[in-house]
């Protein structure tokens, strides 16, 4: 039932685009005052990598994503989606939010149509909504509103909302903070295997570098705001990985050292 | 089979046990519905025991009346096992059956019998059902006008101010231009339009259905612009991200999420717009309800205020109650609304 649901999902192939953000700047008003967010970020990524972002909160992580997305401009720099300007949102870059911020007044089926309604392709595609509430195992809740739903449940409608758009990027901003450890560790596993499958390519906020290890090919650290780029790591490890894995824990411990964590751990 | 004898054996059992609590319980169930019928024989005595002081034709239906329902209540209440539905329904509202055949009695006894409250400006029961019975025709004619009056009204109002409500929440130039007039003349009573609306407009019918426009309009776009205007930006973030165009940001995100705000106004505007339609019946439709309640008033005829003010209350009330199942259909989603 599942397997067949996934087999429906992958026959959309899309896949991934690179993406470069290239010496990008942003500032935002406080006050009156500048607040600068983001310093000279330059970060080149393949189609098809899954990159990891990890930084102090508040470092301009999120600012970060809502540039790639396209919601809001950079003050400085550009950033290109397969060498195209980006400047406004294109459902071929979706995110999932930090918030699930599913619509209240729409059940979990129609939250996770609106991509394509919005599209003006809902009629003739509705099997793919299915297919995408199956993916995140909630098939059952599909009449739900989003009050009637835990948080985690909420979580994967919001994910189940963007996968079924067959993004060429997908922008995760800790899409899986809210989750429960076992479920979390079932997501990431179902993220993985979505992610070599279709071949999209990946951004990941997150504040666990244990995640970022497992999931990313690519981490990158960032500096205390305004954040700038403070590491560029990449993780060369065959999938699926083991979270007891010598090689990630060393590098473990060099992010957290990077993070200035060095001395308890 | 042996389960069957053994629950068998126990249902044989309880009765036998238990039968002195049993019409405990069953007074306990039952009481207030026997103590219902006993108030409407009240009622029904307190009609045909004496002589009435005045001149009313209905004294005999009505005692007849109340015997009736007297008996439908204990009935109802010894065969509520076999009526379902209906008898839960009776059984839920016989304390008010109670108190109404009390009040009843009480009021009987207090014009009709003893005259203790002066008699033209307090009449008896028997003399508003009198009026329900002769005057229907008129009665249902102004009714009919007053329906007629208030639901033009009412919608063009709710409609052009849900337009004028998206419109300035959404775009600032709208906004720009509207706000100032809005506030200017908002919160002007309606009312004070009226003899000014009385003599510009063709006449007195379109008058008033602006009146009643006007009156709805102002509470119902100040709502749905606040509405609008409270929409978070997240949900546009989200809509935007997956292709949404700003048609498509109007109608599926900003106005479903305003909704619960629109019907505050609609509410509220209800209420604004019966003043002015009483008012503006009273004043120069010379229809309607109002219209009646002022033509009884000019002839002392009480008895016809009573029976007119209770239609009027039955259909404000009835015209609120359809807009709270119509905002609970659409409002589904909405966890704790307010049940009317
Ligand atoms: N719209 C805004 N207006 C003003 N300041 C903002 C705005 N959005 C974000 N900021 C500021 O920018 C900084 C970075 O915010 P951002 O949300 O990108 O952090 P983050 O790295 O995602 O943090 P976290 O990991 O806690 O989610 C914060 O100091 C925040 O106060
Ligand atoms: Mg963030």
């Amino acid at each position: 039932m599942v397997a067949a649901a996934l087999a429906e999902a992958i026959t959309h192939q899309a896949a991934g685009a690179a993406l470069d953000i290239e010496q990008v700047s942003h500032a935002f008003d406080l006050d009156g005052a500048e607040l600068p967010v983001l310093s000279d970020v330059s970060i080149s990524v393949e189609p098809g990598e899954f990159v990891a972002l990890l930084g102090p909160s508040g470092c301009g992580k999120s600012t970060l994503l809502r540039l790639v997305a396209g919601l809001d401009k950079p003050k400085a720099g550009r950033l290109r989606e397969d060498e195209q300007r980006i400047r406004n949102p294109h459902p071929s870059r979706v995110v999932v939010f930090q918030d699930p911020t599913l619509f209240p007044w729409r059940s979990v089926w129609d939250n996770v149509a609106l991509g394509l309604e919005a599209q003006g392709v809902l009629k003739s595609q509705r099997h793919r909504v299915d297919a995408a509430l199956d993916l995140v195992g909630l098939s059952s809740f599909r009449n739900a509103y989003p009050h009637q739903l835990s948080g985690g449940m909420a979580q994967r409608v919001a994910l189940a909302r963007a996968l079924v758009n067959d993004p060429k990027i997908l922008i995760l901003d800790e899409p899986l903070g809210k989750l429960d450890s076992l479920t979390r560790i079932t997501m990431q596993a179902e993220l993985v295997s979505l992610w070599q499958r279709k071949g999209f390519t990946t951004l990941l906020v997150t504040h666990d570098a244990e995640e970022a290890l497992v999931l990313a090919n690519r981490v990158i650290v960032f500096s205390e705001r305004p954040a700038r780029v403070k590491a560029d790591i990449r993780v060369d490890r065959p999938y699926p990985r083991h979270r007891g894995d010598p090689y990630l824990a060393d590098l473990r411990r060099q992010i957290l050292g990077l993070l200035g964590l060095d001395a308890t751990w | 089979m042996s389960t069957y004898s053994l629950s068998d054996g126990l249902a044989s059992g309880t009765p036998r046990t238990s039968r002195a609590p049993l019409l405990a319980t069953w007074l306990r169930e039952s009481g207030v519905g026997v103590l219902a019928s006993i108030a409407w024989i009240a009622f029904g005595l307190s009609c045909l025991w004496w002589e009435d002081v005045g001149d009313w034709s209905r004294t005999h239906s009505l005692g007849i009346a109340a015997f009736v329902i007297a008996a439908v209540a204990l009935f109802g209440t010894v065969g509520a096992d076999y009526l379902g539905s209906a008898g839960q329904a009776l059984h839920k509202r016989a304390p008010w059956l109670v108190a109404l055949g009390a009040f009843l009695t009480v009021w009987e006894v207090a014009t009709a019998k003893l005259a203790w409250l002066p008699l033209p400006f307090f009449p008896p029961p028997q003399a508003i059902i009198e009026v329900y019975t002769d005057d229907l025709p008129k009665l249902l004619d102004s009714v009919f006008a007053s329906v007629k009056l208030q639901l033009g009204g009412y919608l063009i109002g709710a409609t052009v101010g849900f337009l004028t409500g998206v419109s300035i929440g959404w775009s600032r130039a709208v906004g720009y231009w509207v706000h100032p007039v809005l506030r200017f003349i908002g919160p002007l009573p309606a009312t004070a339009w009226l003899p000014i609306a009385f003599f510009t407009f063709p006449s007195s019918w379109s008058a008033s259905t602006f009146l009643i426009a006007l009156a709805t309009g102002f509470p119902v776009t100040v709502l749905t612009w606040s509405g609008v205007a409270s929409v978070s930006n997240a949900y546009y973030d989200v809509a935007r991200t997956l292709g949404a165009k700003p048609s498509f940001l109007v109608l599926k995100v900003a106005i479903p999420a305003a909704l619960p705000h629109v019907f505050v106004g609609l509410f509220m505007g209800l209420g604004s717009s019966f003043a002015v339609l009483v008012v503006a019946e009273m004043i120069g439709v010379k229809a309607g309800l109002g219209w009646y309640l002022q033509w009884a008033q000019g002839w002392a005829a009480y008895a016809n205020m009573y029976a007119a003010l209770i239609v009027m209350s039955l259909l404000c009330s009835g015209a609120i109650t359809l807009l709270f199942s119509i905002r609970d259909r659409l409002l589904v989603w909405q966890k704790g609304t307010v049940k009317w």
